[in-house]
């Protein structure tokens, strides 16, 4: 050591000069944040060593935490787990929330849409014995819920009421073996008998050999039961077998397609409906705005009575409702015998009642395929297409003026076999 | 007293002079140095461009021809010209200038004939350059201070100082106890 302080002594002495000047000179000075020299080198020195050594440390204790020691790798792993399959439940439960509201939407829509009165209902339980396919909802004898009442969905329909209880009731649905229901084709208008058969499938029985149905027809309730309003979804055909005297049909019930629903709605007053010529889509509902007010009575209508009666309907056909078509042919048959509807018993024009035989034959209400009833002789009423349906146990309605709902001929002449009501035309 | 005058570079260094001053005259040399530095600039505003205290340093360390002596003379010759210097220049600033300064002119001082006139001047010529340039790269990296790089000017006030050296170094010559 000595040797080498000898041998360098004059470059040592400068080296230890300069430093010890750089030491003062570093005192001495300051920067423009008026910080002295020595610190700001000081800091600027030892900044990098500080982070190369933090560095390494922190790389070293990870390595020793993640590589070696891992000494909670597995509570953490239990954990995670832990939450991830809570997570996984909480994802299956928000989706059936979803799922759920998107249903309830779709119920609305329809409740709001259909002509009958319904009232929303919710499954909160299913039958316990295998051979029955039933199911429970909220709804009892306390909502207005009665035995034999229908149970549908937008879809189409589910089943019908078989037990009522104060806050529940019991839903049959129709594909349990003792589900019957009376269907018609949509495009032949085929009737027949949907049975359950215990299966996620139906069949139609009763249907002739001759009557025409193809695989993927829809079949709609027929209201011969007197439990489902007429025009009602139930399914569409996936098979049709040959057979004697009837065919064989095996039907994908449409309310079932996705399984027993959450929510459904119970028929409280059911009102008929056209079969509809084209299959329901299973979309949403989309409804257009009003069509604008006619600025000038539509040519051809009479002016309003003087007498402060209700102005006359359009002679000629107007679009709107069946219960508009119906007033429509009514109006124009006592417009040929000169006489004033609405004009009440005491009215003076009234000689005679008009002659409703006379009425134009409406193509729609003439029942075709087998069962179908030809149109009753003498004084025949030609009702609108919609009526409440009256349920079993109750006196029949007696359509009034005021009421003006009114019941195919068919349809009049089933309803009254059906319930043993008192017969004949319906007074006006 | 007379000096080799054909050759400039020594071929050992028994053949060069080792200068010795007095006490007196390695003290009081500098202080006139710093005290002309200090005070004539200010009344003669024309000879601000003289390093005086520079040129002794070099004169010093080549006479000593010993790079201790030569350093701790330019240390202390610098600090103090820091010290009156006040805040314009931090102390150690020509502290440290003026001590590579003392260190190599007496590094070199052994190796040349430094009693040549033009190896005087070349010497101080190089030393003044080396002196500017060296005190601007530490304003420049301890300081972090923008100032101009002025070559041009510096290489003519070395040729001024350098005239100026001769002749102080011939005054000098006249203050120093040759031993061989």
């Amino acid at each position: 050591m000595e040797s080498f302080l000898n041998r360098y002594r004059n470059i040592t002495v400068l080296l230890l000069v300069i430093f010890a000047q750089l030491v003062l000179l570093a005192v001495d000075a300051k920067n423009d944040q008026h910080v002295r020299f020595i610190r700001v080198w000081t800091v600027t020195l030892v900044s990098p060593l500080a982070r190369l050594m933090e560095g390494m440390r922190g790389s070293s204790i990870g390595f020793v935490h993640n590589y070696i020691t891992l000494h909670d790798s597995d509570a953490e792993n239990r954990r995670l787990r832990a939450e991830n399959d809570r997570l996984k439940l909480d994802k299956v439960f928000l989706t059936n929330e979803l799922n759920r509201a998107e249903n309830a939407k779709a119920l609305q829509i329809f409740q709001q849409h259909t002509p009958s009165k319904t009232l929303a209902a919710s499954v909160f339980s299913t039958g316990i014995a295998s051979s029955r396919k039933v199911v429970y909802v909220d709804r009892g004898s306390s909502s207005g819920v009665m035995r034999e009442m229908a149970v549908v969905t937008p879809d189409g329909i589910i089943g019908k009421v078989t037990a009522v209880y104060p806050t529940a009731a019991e839903v049959l649905l129709i594909t349990d073996r003792m589900f019957a229901a009376g269907v018609v084709s949509g495009k032949t208008h085929a009737h027949g008998t949907l049975k359950g058969t215990g299966t996620s499938q139906c069949k139609v029985d009763s249907v002739a050999f001759e009557d025409k149905v193809d695989p993927g027809d829809w079949f709609y309730t027929s209201g011969d039961d007197r439990i489902f309003p007429r025009g009602m979804p139930v399914g569409v055909v996936k098979s049709v077998k040959p057979g004697q005297p009837y065919r064989e049909i095996t039907l994908d019930p449409s309310g079932m397609a996705r399984g027993a629903p959450d929510d459904v709605l119970i028929v409280i007053e059911g009102v008929h409906q056209d079969i509809p010529d084209t299959p329901p889509a299973n979309q949403q509902v989309y409804l257009a705005p009003p069509p604008p007010p006619l600025a000038e009575p539509v040519a051809g209508t009479e002016a309003a009575p003087a007498d402060g009666s209700q102005p006359a309907a359009p002679a000629h056909p107007t679009p709107g409702t069946e219960a508009d078509k119906a007033r429509a042919l009514y109006q124009k048959t006592a417009d040929s015998e000169d006489i004033v509807l609405g004009g009440g018993a005491t009215g003076q024009n009234i000689k005679r009642p008009p002659d409703f035989t006379k009425l134009p034959v409406d193509p729609r209400t003439v029942p075709q395929g087998r069962g179908a009833a030809p149109p009753a002789p003498g004084p025949a009423v030609v009702p609108p297409a919609v009526v409440p349906l009256q349920k079993k146990g109750t006196e029949a309605p007696i359509p009034t003026k005021s009421t003006a709902p009114a019941t195919p001929p068919d349809a009049v002449r089933r309803a009254n076999q059906a319930g043993g009501g008192p017969g004949g035309p319906p007074q006006l | 007293m007379t000096y080799s005058g054909g050759r400039m570079l020594l071929s050992s260094q028994r053949e060069g002079q080792v200068s010795r001053f007095n006490v007196w005259v390695a003290i009081l040399v500098p202080l006139a140095a710093l005290l002309f530095q200090v005070y004539v600039p200010t009344f003669l505003h024309f000879l601000s461009f003289l390093e005086m205290p520079l040129l002794v340093v070099v004169y010093l360390g080549l006479m000593r021809r010993n790079p201790v002596s030569g350093l701790l003379v330019g240390a202390a010759v610098g600090l103090a010209q820091d010290a009156w210097s006040g805040t314009g220049s931090p102390l150690g600033m020509f502290g440290i200038t003026k001590t590579l300064v003392g260190y190599f002119a007496a590094s070199i001082g052994m190796k040349l004939d430094v009693d040549n006139v033009l190896m005087r001047f070349i010497l101080a010529f190089f030393f003044y350059v080396f002196h500017q340039a060296f005190y601007w790269v530490m304003e420049h990296a301890l300081l972090s201070q923008q100032s101009p790089f002025d070559l041009p000017g510096w290489l003519g006030l070395g040729v001024l100082n350098a005239l100026v050296g001769v002749a102080l170094f011939h005054f000098l010559d006249k203050l120093r106890v040759t031993a061989r």
